[in-house]
């Protein structure tokens, strides 16, 4: 948390030293209060004492007032400042920082967890600044203040006040130690249930063709029970708070007024009234006392909170990015890639993702990487645009290493799709023409594009054509749609190199073979990397990798790897019989 | 994805939703009514105790004031004896005229004093009453020779009766007598002294040093004149007020257990009822609507009418209550300050409303604001690979500042307004303290008051600001239940399945043959048309066909998912329409693309919900679709969590589905067979295990795989949600047809 308000600048320190001077004024004055109070109501009390007296005192009192509340205000809006501005540049500095990471930084949070901090985190931290800062002040400042002035006043007052105090304390701990760990669980249990319940509704029709219907509820219940009777228990315990508060503040007040009676009594008669004074003084400050140790009760609970949050925060501040960005922005040749001895790990993995892949591309070749799955293929091409770095050797694009590229740079020569279509709200044509290429993508291109991605059929029979909206995450496209979009994205930017990740499984067969039959016309002279799971996707590729285990068992054209590659063979008969290899071979 | 701030939602229908939520707590009709009647009622002890206590101010006060009738008393025994005929005796005064006349031959004597004696003489004429005062006014050189019985105590003593009266003990003796006030003997010596300090006592002189002055007197009268406060009585207060305390105390724990136990038990009935409601509802409703939605009415909309029911609902009565209660007492009690503390308060809730409907706007456009910004956040950061490739940032960038700044704008002054809420509160508080107190002074001086009545209205003005501001608040969260009860009702309400209790046929599933037949009935609109099929026992039908052309809506005929319009599926010659939908389930082994494991051991995630499964007969299946062996390398074996970590492939995954519908062992099967997920050696194993659980069942595969096409009995090749074609591969292929084209287009680049 300290650390985070360490970022403080020049402006939000005059800010908050303002506000806690003003807070210190607010604190004298709702302390100078009681003082006038207690001369009206001696006034008041006592015989023969003047009406313009107790209007002046009555004046004063309004005055602290109102010069409180002005206090009050002109904090509220400072603070109003600082807390929404600090989470604004907090904000900010986080979602630049996630926009820097390198995928393999991404993955070692996740995108959830990431989302989270950036989202709830912040508004947690946010609310502790706005709210709990200026209790932080406020009521250590009250506590001590209303102490001493009233310390010297009675000590059986303040015997008290200080029992009234460690009561009140007492309670509060012993709920605290009892209810806030059930309040983790509560959490757990909400979670089980929300589980429970969309296993039972992804799982709809499994549930209904066993007829599970019973067996779902009843789990269910389970959880239900669970959790309700875990709220009951906590916010039962936690009923017993407001009664045993209020009880406190008002024995404490009774209390005083009757051992004031004593006192009174006793006391010489030149004394009584200031005693009486006194009395009435006491009460209310013992309430302010009362009240500070009641906040800072309160900042304690909910410290923790955004302690863990401001934590989680600047665990992404701190962390290091993997992939530093490069300064080159010319290139020597074009349209190749150039794998050399490239072997990868996960940073902290002790397994070898990929090992010692050799290859070379060159402008127009289509090179296809096949294998099953967890045999690296997608983690190679993402070696490519840098997504992670390579752990040893060197990847060249254009006859330059890739880690010396400017990053932008680098990603205008490239034409990435990957295996999960990402949309962004907005409509057809942002999400088409997005980002920045060599050049400006005008809507011809993005048309285009559609065109040979087999998406422009679609998207004019939506609503708006190309003007049509795109829900976030592209809900309101089906997955083959999106992926055609995602395709027609990377085919807008004209690049001079395409990576397609499994980017055509949610294709049928038909559309998947006519977009690829267009799309080989369209970039000819482009170079392009396939990461496919169907032989009849990768079969025409001038060149095929065949992956298994992080290794290369096998690179040549289709017809090379069914007589040279065992795992090449393997794959390809699972999908298609003997006679249509030989069949799609002749044609 | 995480949806931290929903926005804020109205209720369309707040009455209407109210209303609703009202009748569905009817089960918790007593409880609730014995709480909000203890709430009522504390708030009705909290009204009352500033009366009680200002009894008891109002009696320590009287600790403070003088016996008034006793010091009168004492005064007028005192000045009484000190009266002229009294004096007299004591003192005797030559004022015969041979005295006089050598007073004023007396030489020693000087001019001055002998003409103002002459002065007083004279004014002892005409004014005979005025006595002794007079004589102390004689200068000391003449009145030596004046009394008779010449000491110093005299002359000291009448010298001092023009002031500060002292009495000598000498004259004291002859001049007082003890008398008894209350049982209380007044010595001579005591009325001496008292005589001394009151004599002493200026006009001027404030309520405090006239009250210091009693501490010197002597004892006896100390005891008489000092207050009288009553321990007795203020102990009985006390003891009162203690009690109400109490009681209050115990009524707001026991009102808000009560409301707990309303509330969380309302909340399980409903979150029970959104449950079982689910297996209620036709499977159309979850494919039209997504998860999120039900799953929010099940978490987030009941926890909200739940916290809403059991904070809102007691603070609304015990508010109201208060309010009224406060109103009422005020104006009992007196009602020009009653109408003064209502005026106090007035001018500061005008503003207060004002501020509150300004920081409505703002917590509103702050929540869309955040709810844009977050999920841009989302969007970013889950396309982050997208977004890096296509230089996205600066574009993301600038969105983000843009949403950024807006979020500030709004958050700033919501945040700011809703924090004046406290200090207007306060200022309200103390402004409505200082009117009361001032025209309860004026009216206390005029004696129209006690003391304890201002005491008892800085307490009702207190009382009487607070509900206000809860009353709101209450109102604005009621305002979100109603919202989230809608939503939650509206799901209850939805149109569940068709009753089938009337149906009487059903099938067993070990007797079924295995026939299928689609009977085609002339339809209007449908998904899947015209259609029309006939599947013998054993049978294997393919259906294949491009995304979206209705495929799974086949499945949902099939397994009475969803209902069929017109015509029917018949079953051995029974129409499925006269079949429950549970007979229907169990005579379907459905095994999906979509691998549904849930949250429990892996023997759990087999057995299921088939009943009188060994343990034997789990690992025989497993065995059968190969899955033992990997099991058994789990570090707990068949008792293994699965949970959604990878620990298990996707093809393990299916495998597993595989085992649970080989489990279930109905005579017929749906599978759907995209295995794209899983690698080429898990994918032998489910072809292999798939080919097992096809075994002499009449089965229905949606095809991805060229050889289970050709080998299939029917192939039904569906585009644009209608079967258009249907026979074998030869006879398909040689139409030439969609099919013809769909097979070979896997061929072609």
């Amino acid at each position: 948390m300290f650390k985070l308000l360490k970022s403080f600048r020049k402006k939000e320190w005059l800010i908050t030293i303002v506000s806690t001077c003003l807070i210190v004024m607010q604190v004298w004055l709702e302390l100078k209060m009681p003082d006038y109070m207690s001369k009206v109501t001696i006034l008041v009390q006592t015989e023969g004492s003047k009406m313009s007296d107790i209007l002046i005192n009555g004046g004063y009192m309004l005055l602290c007032a109102f010069g409180s509340l002005v206090g009050a205000v002109i904090v509220g809006y400072l603070i109003a400042i600082l807390s929404a501005g600090f989470s604004k540049k907090l904000r900010g500095k986080l979602f630049r920082k996630v926009e820097e990471m390198s995928m393999s930084d991404v993955k070692d949070f996740s995108t959830n967890s990431l989302i989270t901090r950036t989202t709830n985190d912040i508004t947690h931290v946010e609310m502790f600044v706005g709210f709990g800062l200026q209790l932080l002040i406020k009521a250590p400042v009250t506590a001590v203040w209303a102490i001493t002035k009233i310390l010297n006043k009675s000590w059986e007052w303040s015997m008290v006040t200080a029992v009234a105090v460690v009561i009140l304390l007492v309670v509060i701990g012993i709920l605290t130690i009892i209810v806030l760990p059930k309040f983790k669980i509560v959490q757990k249990l909400t979670d089980k249930l929300n589980e429970v319940t969309r296993e039972n509704l992804t799982g709809i029709r499994v549930v209904r063709a066993f007829n599970a219907e019973d067996y779902q509820e009843k789990k269910f219940k389970n959880v239900n029970d669970d959790l309700t009777n875990l709220q009951l228990f906590n916010q039962k315990s936690m009923s017993i708070m407001s009664p045993v508060m209020y009880l406190i503040m008002y024995m404490l007040t009774l209390i005083i007024y009757f051992i004031g009676a004593y006192l009174i009594k006793d006391a010489m008669m030149a004394d009584k009234i200031a005693l009486f004074g006194d009395m009435v003084v006491f009460s209310s400050y013992a309430m302010q006392i009362i009240m500070s140790f009641l906040m800072l009760a309160m900042i304690f609970m909910i410290l923790p909170r955004a302690e863990v949050s401001a934590s989680r925060i600047n665990e992404v501040l701190d962390t290091d990015i993997s992939v530093k960005d490069g300064n080159v922005e010319t290139k020597k040749e074009v349209g190749t890639i150039e794998f050399k001895n490239v072997s990868f790990k996960y940073p902290d993995a002790e397994e070898y993702v990929l090992r010692n892949i050799s290859f070379k591309a060159n402008k127009g070749d289509t090179v296809a990487f096949i294998g099953s799955t967890g045999s690296g293929k997608s983690t190679l091409v993402n070696l490519v645009v840098r997504f992670y770095d390579v752990t040893e050797g060197e990847i060249l694009v254009d006859g330059i290493n890739i880690k010396d590229y400017k990053l932008e740079y680098l990603y205008k020569l490239i034409g990435y799709v990957p295996q999960k279509a990402v949309m962004f709200n907005g409509t057809v044509n942002s999400n088409i023409a997005y980002g920045e290429a060599k050049e400006v993508i005008t809507d011809k291109a993005v048309k285009e594009a559609a065109k040979v991605a087999q998406a422009d059929d679609f998207v004019s029979k939506m609503d708006d054509g190309y003007a049509s909206h795109i829900a976030q995450g592209g809900t309101n496209v089906s997955g083959g749609q999106k992926q055609r979009l995602a395709i027609a994205r990377a085919i807008a930017k004209n690049p001079e190199i395409y990576i397609f990740d499994d980017s055509f499984s949610a294709l049928d067969y038909k559309t998947d073979a006519v977009l690829r039959k267009e799309l080989k016309k369209y970039m000819k002279d482009a170079t392009s990397l396939i990461v496919a799971q169907r032989i009849g996707t990768i079969m025409n590729a001038d060149k095929i990798i065949v992956l298994d285990n992080g290794t290369s068992v096998g690179v040549g054209t289709h017809e090379e790897l069914l007589k040279s590659c065992e795992v090449y063979k393997e794959i390809a008969l699972s999908q298609l019989s003997k006679e249509e290899l030989d069949n799609a071979k002749t044609k | 994805m995480p949806r931290p701030n929903r926005e804020v939602a109205k209720a369309k229908d707040f009455k209407g939703a109210i209303k609703r939520l009202i009748n569905e707590l009817s089960e918790f009709k007593k409880l609730t009514i014995i709480a909000l009647v203890l709430a009522a009622l504390g708030a009705i002890l909290t009204i009352v105790t500033p009366d009680i206590l200002s009894n008891l101010t109002d009696e320590i006060s009287n600790g403070l004031v003088m016996n008034k009738d006793n010091f009168e008393k004492i005064t007028k025994e005192v000045t009484n004896s000190l009266n002229e005929e009294n004096i007299s005796k004591v003192i005797k005064i030559d004022f015969s005229e041979k005295n006089i006349g050598s007073i004023m031959m007396d030489s020693d004597i000087f001019f001055e004093d002998k003409q103002s004696f002459q002065k007083i003489l004279e004014e002892m004429q005409s004014n005979p009453d005025s006595g002794m005062k007079l004589i102390a006014s004689v200068p000391e050189s003449i009145l030596s020779k004046l009394v008779v019985s010449n000491t110093k105590d005299t002359i000291k003593f009448i010298k001092s009766l023009s002031g500060n009266v002292e009495v000598p003990d000498s004259i004291a003796k002859e001049l007082f007598h003890e008398f008894e006030i209350d049982g209380v003997k007044i010595s001579v010596n005591d009325q001496k002294e008292f005589l001394k300090i009151v004599s002493r006592l200026n006009e001027n002189m404030d309520a405090t040093s006239i009250y210091a002055k009693v501490d010197e007197m002597p004892s006896s009268i100390k005891t008489l004149v000092e207050p009288y406060m009553n321990i007795d009585k203020i102990k009985n207060i006390a003891i009162v007020l203690v009690t109400i305390y109490l009681i209050s105390a115990i009524f707001t724990y026991f009102e808000s257990i009560l409301m707990c136990d309303v509330s969380n038990n309302f909340a399980r009935k409903l979150r029970g009822n959104i449950s079982s409601k689910i297996n209620k509802l036709p499977l159309k409703y979850f494919d039209k609507h997504a998860i999120g939605d039900t799953l929010s009415r099940v978490t987030n909309d009941v926890d909200i009418i739940a916290q809403s029911m059991n904070q809102s609902l007691s603070t609304l009565v015990s508010a109201i209550t208060l309010f009224v209660g406060t109103t009422i007492m005020m104006f009992v009690t007196n009602w020009v300050m009653a109408i003064t503390a209502i005026l106090a308060s007035l001018f500061g809730f005008v503003f207060m409303a004002v501020v509150l409907g300004k920081s409505q706007k703002y917590f509103v456009a702050k929540q869309k604001e955040l709810g844009a910004l977050n999920g841009h956040i989302e969007e970013v950061y889950s396309g982050l690979n997208v977004v890096k490739t296509y230089n996205g940032q600066k574009i993301s960038n600038g969105k983000f500042d843009e949403l950024n700044d807006k979020l500030y704008k709004a958050n700033w002054k919501s945040e700011f307004l809703s924090g004046l809420m406290m200090p207007m509160m306060n200022f309200i508080g103390n402004f409505g303290y200082v009117a009361v107190c001032v025209v309860g002074a004026l009216l206390a001086l005029n004696g129209h008051i006690s003391f304890g009545v201002i005491v008892a209205f800085i307490v009702y003005v207190r009382l009487f600001v607070s509900p206000l501001s809860q009353i709101a608040q209450a109102m604005t969260s009621l305002q979100s239940t109603a919202a989230a009860s809608e939503r939650v009702f509206e799901f209850l309400d939805e149109k569940e399945m068709l009753d089938e209790s009337k149906l009487t046929k059903s099938l067993d599933k070990k007797e079924v043959k295995g026939n299928i037949e689609f009977k085609y009935d002339g339809n209007e609109t449908p998904t899947i048309k015209n259609f029309s099929a006939k599947a013998k026992a054993g049978q294997k039908i393919a259906i294949v066909g491009p995304t979206g052309a209705g495929k799974t809506t086949m499945v949902n005929l099939l397994m009475k998912f969803y209902d069929i319009n017109s015509g029917e599926i018949l079953i051995d010659g029974v129409s499925t329409k006269e079949l429950t939908r549970e007979n229907v389930h169990s005579l379907f082994t459905m095994v999906l693309q979509d691998t549904w494991v849930f949250n429990g051991t892996v023997r759990d995630n087999i057995v299921y919900n088939t009943e009188n499964v060994t343990d034997k007969e789990v690992e025989n299946v497993c065995k059968t679709v190969g899955l033992d062996h990997f099991i058994k390398t789990l570090p707990d074996g068949y008792n293994t969590i699965l949970s959604d970590n990878d620990s298990v492939s996707a093809g393990q995954r299916q495998l597993l589905t595989i085992a649970r519908g080989m489990l279930q062992d109905a005579p017929f099967l749906i599978l759907d067979e995209a295995t794209s997920n899983v690698d080429t050696r898990t994918e032998e194993l489910v072809q292999k295990a798939m080919d097992k659980l096809t075994h002499g069942k009449t089965s229905f595969i949606i095809a991805h795989r060229l050889s289970t096409i050709k080998n299939a009995d029917l192939i039904l090749v569906m585009n644009n949600g209608n079967i258009i074609e249907q026979g074998n591969h030869e006879e398909l292929m040689k139409q030439k047809g969609f099919y013809a084209d769909l097979y070979n287009s896997q061929f072609k680049l």
